[in-house]
C-alpha cells in the first residue's frame, strides 16, 4: 500500500536542530523502516513551530498531535505506540502549567490560541526544501495571477490598499515605497531583500527563510514586476548558514521550474535573484549601509536623500524590504487587500511576529494581529513570568527601542502606540524582565551593543555613545553623582538629534526610556549607592544572618575566595574585603541564611 | 522539477501536489475530524485489514470527504470478527464494526459516516479509550 496516511513533522529550525532534531528524524525513519511503514508514513523536517521553549518539537498529522522536548531516543516509542498502535505517548505531550493537563494538540494550547500566523503561515507546516509543498499551499499562485491579470500600477495599488508597513523597524508603508521606486527610470533597477537581522534576540527573519524561503522569493519577484526591476538581491548574514542553504536551494529550484529567470511562467517578465553575504554588522541593517556593504565598501550609511529608490545599489533605483514584510506579500494578493486591511489597528494592518525572550515562561516566536496588548502577549501567550516573579518591564525594538512598564501592559501593540509610549516596534524583539533585572544595567547592556556596532562615521554616535556608556558604568559601579544623571540625559538628547543614521539616532532610546520610567532606580544608584534589584555587583554585599546560620560550613566550602570563616555549628562571617560577590554561598546555603543587600 | 510555463500549468501542478500537504491541513479542524481506526495486529492483517484500510482510504477520497483521518491500531481483542474498524465521530461515542471487508467498506462509509445510520455487525464496546 503506497498511500501515505501519516506525516511526522520534525522541527528543522536552527534551535531544534541544535537540540538534535535531525537525529530524531533519522531515528524515526529508521524505526518506521524496521516496522515496514516507510511507505505509509512520511517524515519531514519542517520550519520553526515557534514554541522554541518546548523544543525539539515533533508534530504528527493528521491527528495534529504535538510532542514537545523530544529526544532522539523517543523515536522508537513514538513509532511503536503512536504510529503502530494509535496510542499517544502521554509523557511527551505538552503539560499546561495552569491546569496540569496534558494537551495533545497545538490548537488547544494557550501559546497558539491568540496567534494568527500570516507571515509564518508555512513555517512548521511544509518542508521548506520542497517546492511542490509550497505550490500545494498556493505558492507562486499570486505571482502567476499578477503576471496574467494585473499591471505594475495595479500591484502597487493593491499594496497601498493593504496598508502593509515595513516590518524591519521603520514601519514605512510598503506600497508607497514600491511606488517611489517605480517612478525612477533607469536601465537597471534592483529589488533588495534585507535579511540582515541584527537585533539581539530577534530571529523571525531567520525562521521565515528557514521555514518558508519560497514566500520571500515569490514576493521579490512580485516587487520586481511592480517596480520594473529584473534583478533581486538578498543581503543575508553569513552567520545564518541554514537559512542561506535553504534560500539558495529555493532560488535554484524556482529557477529550474521557470519561476525565476527569463520569461517567468511564460510571460514577458524576467527576474532573477542573487545572494550577497554580510559579516553580521548591525549597521548594515540600515538600508544605505546595507547597499554600501553589498557594493564591497565599508558598511557605512550615507545621508538621505537621495533615497535608495532614486540612487541605490550601484547608483541604480532600488527598493529595500525586510524579510517579514516580503513574506506577507503573496498572501495579500491571494486573499485580497481588504482582507489584510481588516486585520490590525487603524494605522497598522496585519500581524507582527515577535521573538519573545527573557524571563517569560514560553520563549519563542509568536505572530499576533496588530492591536494585541502586551499583556496578552506576555501573560496569555508567553505564560507569564518565570518562577512566579513580578513583571517589571518589557524591552521592545532591540537596541533602538525602549523599556515599557506595567502601565503600558494594556496598550494595543502597533507602530504608533509603541512610539507614543516611548519605545518602538523595531524588528520585533521582545525581552521580558522581572524584579531581578536592574534597569540601569539593562540600559548599559544595550549601549554596550551599540557602541560595539557603531560604524564610527559620525561623531555623536562614535564618541557620544561611548561617553554615555562610561557614565552608565560609573553609575553601576557606585561612583555616579546626581550631575551625571543630568549629563546622561543631555548627552542622550544630543546624540538623538545629531546622528547621521538610525543607529545613532535611536541608540539613546534605552537610556532615555529607563530614565523616564525608572528614575528612582537611577537615583538609588547615585544617591544611596544601592542597586534596588541587587544586580549590580559593586553595589551589593553578602551577609550571613547569624540567627539562621546552623554552622554547616557549606558556604565556606563553596566560597572560591576563602572569604567565609567560622567554626562548625557556629554562625559564619563573610569578610567583605575578600568577597568577590559571586553569590556561590547564597546558592549553597540550605537555610536561607545568606542575604544580599 | 519540470519547467512551469504558464499560470495554467502552475494550477495543474497544484492539483497534482496538493495531497502532499492535505493530510496536515486536516489537523487544523481537529474538532471536526472523523477518526477511523483499523485494527492491525497479526490476526487483523491476516484477515485482510491492510486491504480494508486501503479500500477505506480510496472510498473516502472518491467521495471527497476531507475530514476523515485514519490510524492503524493494535489488536482490539475482537479476533472473532476481524478485520475490525472503530469509527469515532466528533462528540460521539466510538462505534466498532466487525468483519469489515469488501462491500462492507462502502456500506459503512455511505451509511454511517455520511448519513449517520447504523449498519449490521456492530460490536458493542466494553472499553474506554484514553486519548
Amino acid at each position: 500500500m503506497a498511500d501515505v496516511k501519516m506525516h511526522i513533522l520534525v522541527c528543522g529550525g536552527t534551535g531544534c536542530i541544535s537540540a538534535q532534531s535531525d537525529k530524531i528524524a533519522e531515528n524515526l525513519r529508521r524505526c518506521l523502516k524496521d516496522q515496514g511503514l516507510e511507505e505509509e508514513v512520511k517524515v519531514l523536517l519542517s520550519g520553526c513551530f515557534g514554541f522554541c521553549e518546548q523544543g525539539p518539537i515533533v508534530k504528527i498529522a493528521p491527528d495534529n498531535t504535538f510532542y514537545v522536548k523530544v529526544t532522539p531516543e523517543d523515536a522508537e516509542e513514538i513509532v511503536a505506540e503512536h504510529i503502530v498502535k494509535g496510542r499517544k505517548v502521554d509523557r511527551l505531550l505538552f503539560v499546561d502549567p495552569e491546569t496540569a493537563e496534558h494537551v495533545a494538540d497545538s490548537k488547544h494550547m494557550e501559546f497558539y490560541k491568540k496567534q494568527m500566523r500570516i507571515a509564518l503561515r508555512n513555517c512548521g507546516f511544509i518542508d521548506p526544501e520542497n517546492l511542490a509543498e509550497y505550490v500545494a499551499r498556493d505558492g507562486y499562485m499570486a505571482l502567476g495571477q499578477i503576471l496574467e491579470t494585473l499591471s505594475p500600477q495595479d500591484v502597487i495599488d493593491v499594496m497601498k490598499a493593504s496598508g502593509l508597513r515595513g516590518r524591519g523597524g521603520g514601519g514605512f508603508p510598503t506600497g508607497l515605497k514600491w511606488e517611489f521606486a517605480s517612478k525612477y527610470q533607469d536601465d537597471q533597477k534592483y529589488v533588495i531583500c534585507n535579511a540582515d537581522e541584527g537585533d539581539p534576540g530577534a530571529f523571525m527573519d531567520r525562521s521565515i527563510l528557514e521555514g518558508d524561503p519560497h514566500s520571500v522569493v515569490e514576493a521579490m519577484a512580485i516587487c520586481g514586476y511592480a517596480i520594473g526591476a529584473d534583478k533581486g538581491m538578498v543581503y543575508i548574514r553569513a552567520e545564518y548558514p541554514l537559512a542561506v542553504k535553504r534560500l539558495r536551494k529555493a532560488i535554484e529550484d524556482a529557477r529550474e521550474a521557470g519561476l525565476l529567470g527569463r520569461n517567468v511562467l511564460g510571460s514577458d517578465f524576467s527576474f532573477d535573484i542573487e545572494i550577497r553575504y554580510g559579516a553580521g554588522a548591525f549597521v548594515c541593517g540600515e538600508e544605505t549601509g546595507l547597499i554600501r556593504s553589498m557594493e564591497g565598501e565599508r558598511g557605512e550609511p550615507t545621508s538621505k536623500p537621495p533615497f535608495p529608490a532614486e540612487k541605490g545599489f550601484w547608483g541604480k533605483p532600488s527598493n529595500v524590504n525586510n524579510v517579514e514584510t516580503l513574506a506577507n506579500v503573496p498572501v495579500i494578493f491571494l486573499k485580497g487587500a481588504d482582507w489584510f486591511a481588516s486585520i490590525g489597528t487603524e494605522k497598522s494592518k496585519g500581524t507582527k511576529v515577535f521573538a519573545l525572550a527573557g524571563k517569560v515562561n514560553n520563549v519563542g516566536l509568536v505572530e499576533v494581529p496588530m492591536g494585541t496588548t502586551l499583556r496578552e502577549v506576555i501573560f496569555d501567550i508567553g505564560g507569564g513570568i518565570r518562577g512566579g516573579k513580578k513583571f517589571k518591564a518589557v524591552q521592545t525594538g532591540g537596541p533602538s527601542g525602549g523599556c515599557l512598564t506595567e502601565k503600558h501592559l494594556d496598550t494595543p501593540i502597533d507602530f504608533d502606540n509603541l512610539v507614543a509610549a516611548g519605545s518602538m516596534m523595531g524588528s520585533g524583539g521582545m525581552i521580558v524582565m522581572d524584579e531581578d533585572n536592574c534597569m540601569v544595567s539593562v540600559a548599559k547592556f544595550y549601549l554596550d551593543f551599540t557602541v560595539e556596532e557603531s560604524c564610527g562615521k559620525c561623531t555623536p554616535c562614535r564618541v557620544g555613545n561611548k561617553r554615555m556608556y562610561e557614565l552608565l558604568e560609573k553609575i553601576t559601579d557606585g561612583r555616579g553623582t546626581e550631575a551625571d544623571l543630568k549629563l546622561l540625559k543631555d548627552l542622550a538628547l544630543v546624540i538623538k538629534d545629531t546622528s547621521l543614521c538610525g543607529l545613532g539616532q535611536t541608540a539613546p532610546n534605552p537610556v532615555l526610556s529607563t530614565l523616564d520610567n525608572f528614575w528612582d532606580e537611577y537615583e538609588a544608584h547615585v544617591k544611596e549607592k544601592r542597586c534596588p534589584s541587587g544586580a549590580c555587583k559593586s553595589l551589593v554585599s553578602y551577609y550571613v544572618v547569624a540567627d539562621q546560620c546552623k554552622g554547616c560550613t557549606l558556604c565556606a566550602r563553596a566560597c572560591p575566595a576563602e572569604a567565609i570563616s567560622g567554626k562548625v555549628k557556629e554562625p559564619h562571617v563573610i569578610d567583605q574585603e575578600k568577597c568577590v560577590k559571586c553569590g556561590a554561598c547564597m546558592t549553597a546555603c540550605k537555610f536561607g541564611a545568606i542575604i544580599k543587600k | 522539477m519540470a519547467k512551469i510555463s504558464s499560470l495554467e500549468e502552475l494550477r495543474k501542478l497544484k492539483e497534482q501536489v496538493k495531497n502532499a500537504t492535505e493530510l496536515r491541513e486536516k489537523g487544523h479542524n481537529i474538532d471536526r475530524l472523523i477518526q477511523v481506526k483499523v485494527s492491525m495486529a497479526t490476526c487483523g492483517i491476516a484477515s485482510g485489514a491492510r486491504e480494508t484500510l486501503a479500500d477505506f482510504m480510496k472510498e473516502v477520497k472518491a467521495r471527497g470527504l476531507d475530514d476523515v483521518v485514519f490510524t492503524q491500531t493494535g489488536c482490539m481483542g475482537y479476533c472473532h470478527s476481524e478485520p475490525t474498524v472503530e469509527v469515532t465521530k466528533p462528540g460521539e461515542e466510538p462505534v466498532v464494526f466487525g468483519n469489515v471487508k469488501g462491500g462492507r467498506v462502502r456500506e459503512i462509509v455511505e451509511k454511517y459516516i455520511v448519513n449517520g445510520e447504523l449498519v449490521e455487525d456492530i460490536i458493542p464496546t466494553a472499553y474506554k479509550t484514553i486519548d
